[in-house]
Formats: structure tokens, C-alpha cells, sequence
């Protein structure tokens, strides 16, 4: 069997960082990277790009040396993605944090408020509903991120954890502040219109929890497959036919919800933001499987049936 | 950046249209020329204006109400021509002498311009007799007469040395100046806002929301403290990468 030669070149500077000899050819890639990472403790693989072009894409992990259009010594070009963190720690704290924070609004907590209404309680039972649903919430994407999703990458850039939680901590506190303040109003239509808000709201949770699960069971488990999603028996999966990403679509509806039943303009803003960013996200996820796929269902549309 | 055509059932694989890269076309460069002359005529009208309302009344209290409209005009024209125009000239050719400026760089400071004259400057009639205001309008002023005649020139290329010097020196000492004008017209304009509740919201409402002018206006003057040397640095390293050579800076003493 014919070993393969391997030198390693930083993708800007084009020094010789790292030559190994004797490669098996059906080594991968991200063999390759943990070689790499021992001739350069610094650079754990998760930080490494490796490409065949300084200015190329990066290969994946599961590329085969000897599959890759390389001779027999393969020049790669290596460039450093920088301190990398898990995805699963980042949603962690991302969610943690605002779960954490509005309690501390919802019990009033010394310091927010005018001092007389520290630890009291809100006299709305809407404010009291709208804590639950809250925190529901975040509970479900803390159990989601621990026990359903499987990431495709393992990593992100660091900075953007820090990113991340200021906009998910900075909306909950937002938000929270105007809920659960002393001068709340509560929702004009009553009873009426927190009723509806509260069906809205369960139904996409359900509704959202139900996409990841299916999106789950279209993975098995370890693995970075990726197929077409389709309806299954659960009639909250249907909208698969209309969407491509109705994971975004029940978020949204669930904001919507929330927004209806506290009536809280801060609310609103969260849910256009949010929106504006999963549209960006659907979109880009809806033109990447058009492009995987061939037979990819024409009628779906990313986020929106047949508007976005 | 996405810029992919909104996902109806029609779109077919991939975006709309490749992208090219290539230079102006006549008209393109006819427009922005068009559009760089009248802009340095818009300010030199303001200059104009600021000298001739300081010899009518011969001091320079509340020369803000002689440019006044002038002033307007320009933040308009510059707000509104501003993305179609960046568009354009952020692929002109390299050898215009022209450094592609940050498009975010430039559009936050058309804001706060902006945000200068009209939510503080007209709205807080108070401060409009403030020495303040006409140290930032002049420093705006001389700014933007060379940077729209360097524009000017060099999409006629035929850039003369000294503009483009001047472009990258006179900021040395106009940003400061602006600057210094700025926050203490906004200083100026804290306490009639405090009094007043101008653009304040109060709770109890049925938005649940609130908005304090006043705190947004002292958020606003703190911001200043790390946006304004990024800006500042900005400058000095294009003015190094543009004027570049050494024997420069004997010819500035």
C-alpha cells in the first residue's frame, strides 16, 4: 500500500508548518487535523481549517486523503478559525441566562423597581401566566439543546458567545422589566385575548418541538447526514409541505402568542428581530437544500407558506 | 450578506443573476459626478451662508437659522443618494487615488449627522443660539467641501495633490472640532429635555413601554468615548496608506 506524504502550509504566509510522512490514503481529514494538532498543541482541530486552495472552502472532517484530488505528496493550506467553543455550551448559557433573569424581574428583586415593591407579586394573573409560558420556554430549548438536536458542527467562534448572550440576555431583561413592573397594563380585549394568546402560544410549542423531533429522527445518532424532511403521522409535521424550515415558522408563532398575550411592545420588537434572523437563516438553509437536493418538494417556500 | 430573491415556489436553483464585478459605466460616473458637484455645492452654499450672516450681524450668535435649510437639504441628499451611491463606488477603479471607505463607517456617520441636526439641534429650540452648534456645522462644512470636490475630481481624474492632502490632514484637527461641538450641543440640550419630557414615553400605557429621551441622550454622549477614536484611527491609517511617502510630513511643518 502506498503511503501518502503530507505538508501543511498556512494559507496566508505559505510557511511549511507541519510535514508528515507514511499517511495511510484512506486517512481522513480529521485524522490529519489531530496529527496536526500534535506538532501544534495550540491549534486543536476544532480551530483548524484545512483546505486544498489558501482561498478555498474547508474540507470536512470525513473527506478521504486519497479521494481528494491531490498526488501522492498533498499540499494542504491550513488557516486558524481562532478559539472555538461547544455549540451545546453556547446554547446553554444563551438560554440559561434568560430563563434566570426574568424570575428575577417576575419576583422583583431589590434594585429594579421603586423599593416598595421589592418581592411583591403582581396583582395580574397574566403576569403570572406569562412567567410560566417564559420560562416553559426556555426549559424546552434547555432540554432540547441537552437531549434532541444533533449539531452538524461541533463548534462556533467564541466571540460569539459573548454576541449571543447579549441579545438574548439584554431582550429577557427587556422584556421581563416591563412585565412584571408595578405599572403593567394588562392585555385591552382580558380574558378574550390571553385565552387565544396562550392557544397560539402551546400550539406552535408543540408545534416547534414536534420539527425537532422529526429532524432529530432523520438523523441517526453520531452522525452529520442530511436528507429532505418530510410530513410524518404527527399532524404538527405537516407543515413540511408548505415550509422548509417550520421550526422558525412555530417560533414565530409562539412570539406572536407571547407578544398577543402581554401586550408589550419590547415583546414585539423581540419578535421582529427574531424573525428578521430565522428569514435569514430559512433562507439559506431553503437554497442550500435546492441545491443538495434534486427532487427537492417545489411548493415549499423557507419560513412562510408561499409568502417568504 | 443574502441578497437572494425572496423564497416564492417559482424561484428555481440558486440567486437571481450572477454578479459581475466591473467599473463604472458613463452613466453611472455621470451620476456621480452629478451628485458630487451638487453636494460640495450644497456646503460651500452653507459656508456661504455662515460668512454672510457673520458680516450682516457682525458677531456669530445664531448664524444656525442662516443655513439652517441648507443644512437640511444636504443631510437629505447625502441619506438618500447614499446606498445607491456606495453601491457604485465601492467598485471604482484602484487607481483613482480613491481608498474604499467602510460603507458602515460612512452611513453611521451620515446618521449621527442626522441625528444631530434634526433631534437635537431642531428639536431642542434652545440650544439653536449655542456657540456649540456653529463649531460642529463649520467643521462639517470644511469636511465636506474636499471630500465631495475630492470625489469630484478624482471620478474626473484629475485629482490635484492638494486635495487630496487636504482631505486627509484637515481631519486631524475638524474631527476633534466636531466632535467638541457636538457633545456639547447635546449637553446643552439635556436639561430642556429633562424639563420638557421631549420624545419621552412614561409608563403606565397600553404599550408597556417606555422611553427616556434624556438617558438616551447621555447613552448617546457616552458612546462617543469608544466609537470616535475608532473612527479617528480609521483616518489616520488611510492617510497613511494614501499619503503614504515620508517626505510628506516635512511639507505639512
Amino acid at each position: 500500500m502506498k503511503h501518502y506524504e503530507v505538508e501543511i502550509l498556512d494559507a496566508k504566509t505559505k510557511d511549511k508548518l507541519c510535514f508528515l510522512d507514511k499517511v495511510e490514503p484512506n486517512a481522513t481529514i480529521g485524522e490529519i487535523k489531530s496529527m496536526f494538532h500534535k506538532s501544534h498543541p495550540q491549534w486543536y482541530p476544532a480551530r483548524q481549517s484545512i483546505r486544498l486552495d489558501p482561498k478555498g472552502k474547508s474540507l470536512k472532517d470525513e473527506d478521504v486523503l486519497q479521494q481528494l484530488p491531490v498526488g501522492t505528496t498533498a499540499t494542504f493550506y491550513f488557516r486558524d478559525l481562532g478559539a472555538q467553543i461547544s455549540w451545546v455550551t453556547v446554547f446553554l448559557t444563551e438560554y440559561t441566562g434568560p430563563l434566570v433573569i426574568y424570575l428575577l424581574f417576575y419576583f422583583r428583586v431589590p434594585f429594579i423597581y421603586t423599593p416598595k415593591y421589592d418581592f411583591t407579586t403582581s396583582k395580574h394573573w397574566v403576569v403570572h401566566l406569562a412567567c410560566m409560558c417564559h420560562s416553559f420556554h426556555y426549559v424546552k430549548r434547555l432540554l432540547e439543546t441537552l437531549f434532541v438536536h444533533r449539531f452538524s458542527h461541533g463548534t462556533m467562534p467564541l466571540r460569539n458567545i459573548f454576541k449571543n448572550c447579549t441579545y438574548y440576555w439584554g431582550f429577557a431583561a427587556w422584556m421581563a422589566y416591563y412585565i412584571n413592573h408595578p405599572l403593567y397594563t394588562p392585555p385591552i380585549y382580558g380574558e378574550q385575548q390571553i385565552r387565544l394568546a396562550l392557544i397560539v402560544f402551546l400550539f406552535c410549542q408543540i408545534g416547534n418541538f414536534s420539527i425537532h423531533i422529526a429532524l432529530r429522527n432523520l438523523r441517526p445518532p453520531g452522525s452529520k447526514t442530511r436528507k429532505i424532511p418530510y410530513p410524518t403521522k404527527n399532524p404538527f409535521t405537516w407543515i413540511f409541505l408548505l415550509v422548509s424550515c417550520p421550526n422558525y415558522t412555530y417560533e414565530l408563532g409562539s412570539w406572536l402568542g407571547f407578544t398577543l398575550m402581554t401586550q408589550c411592545l419590547p415583546v414585539a420588537f423581540f419578535t421582529l428581530v427574531g424573525f428578521i434572523q430565522m428569514t435569514v437563516w430559512a433562507k439559506g438553509k431553503h437554497r442550500s437544500y435546492l441545491k443538495e437536493f434534486r427532487d427537492y418538494p417545489p411548493l415549499r417556500s423557507p419560513i412562510l407558506p408561499f409568502v417568504l | 450578506m443574502s441578497a437572494a430573491a425572496p423564497g416564492t415556489s417559482k424561484a428555481a436553483h440558486g440567486e437571481a443573476g450572477p454578479k459581475k464585478k466591473k467599473g463604472p459605466g458613463a452613466l453611472a460616473t455621470a451620476y456621480l459626478v452629478i451628485y458630487n458637484v451638487v453636494m460640495t455645492a450644497g456646503w460651500l452654499v452653507i459656508a456661504v451662508g455662515l460668512v454672510r450672516a457673520y458680516l450682516a450681524r457682525g458677531s456669530y450668535h445664531g448664524l444656525y437659522y442662516s443655513i439652517e435649510k441648507p443644512l437640511k437639504f444636504v443631510l437629505w441628499a447625502a441619506e438618500n443618494s447614499f446606498f445607491p451611491y456606495l453601491t457604485v463606488f465601492s467598485v471604482l477603479s484602484p487607481n483613482s487615488g480613491i481608498v474604499p471607505s467602510s460603507v458602515v463607517l460612512t452611513g453611521f456617520q451620515v446618521m449621527s449627522r442626522v441625528f444631530l441636526t434634526w433631534a437635537v439641534t431642531h428639536s431642542v429650540r434652545e440650544v439653536q443660539s449655542e456657540d456649540s452648534v456653529l463649531l460642529f456645522v463649520t467643521a462639517w462644512t470644511i469636511t465636506e467641501i474636499i471630500r465631495y470636490s475630492f470625489y469630484t475630481f478624482s471620478l474626473l481624474n484629475h485629482l490635484p495633490y492638494l486635495i487630496k492632502w487636504a482631505r486627509y490632514t484637515f481631519f486631524i484637527v475638524l474631527y476633534p472640532m466636531g466632535v467638541t461641538g457636538e457633545l456639547l450641543t447635546i449637553y446643552a440640550a439635556l436639561p430642556y429635555v429633562q424639563k420638557t419630557g421631549l420624545y419621552s414615553v412614561t409608563l403606565p400605557n397600553k404599550y408597556n413601554f417606555s422611553f427616556d429621551y434624556y438617558t438616551f441622550l447621555i447613552l448617546v454622549m457616552v458612546s462617543y468615548i469608544p466609537l470616535f477614536p475608532q473612527l479617528y484611527f480609521h483616518m489616520i491609517r488611510q492617510r497613511k496608506k494614501v499619503l503614504g511617502h515620508t517626505e510628506d510630513y516635512s511639507k505639512i511643518e
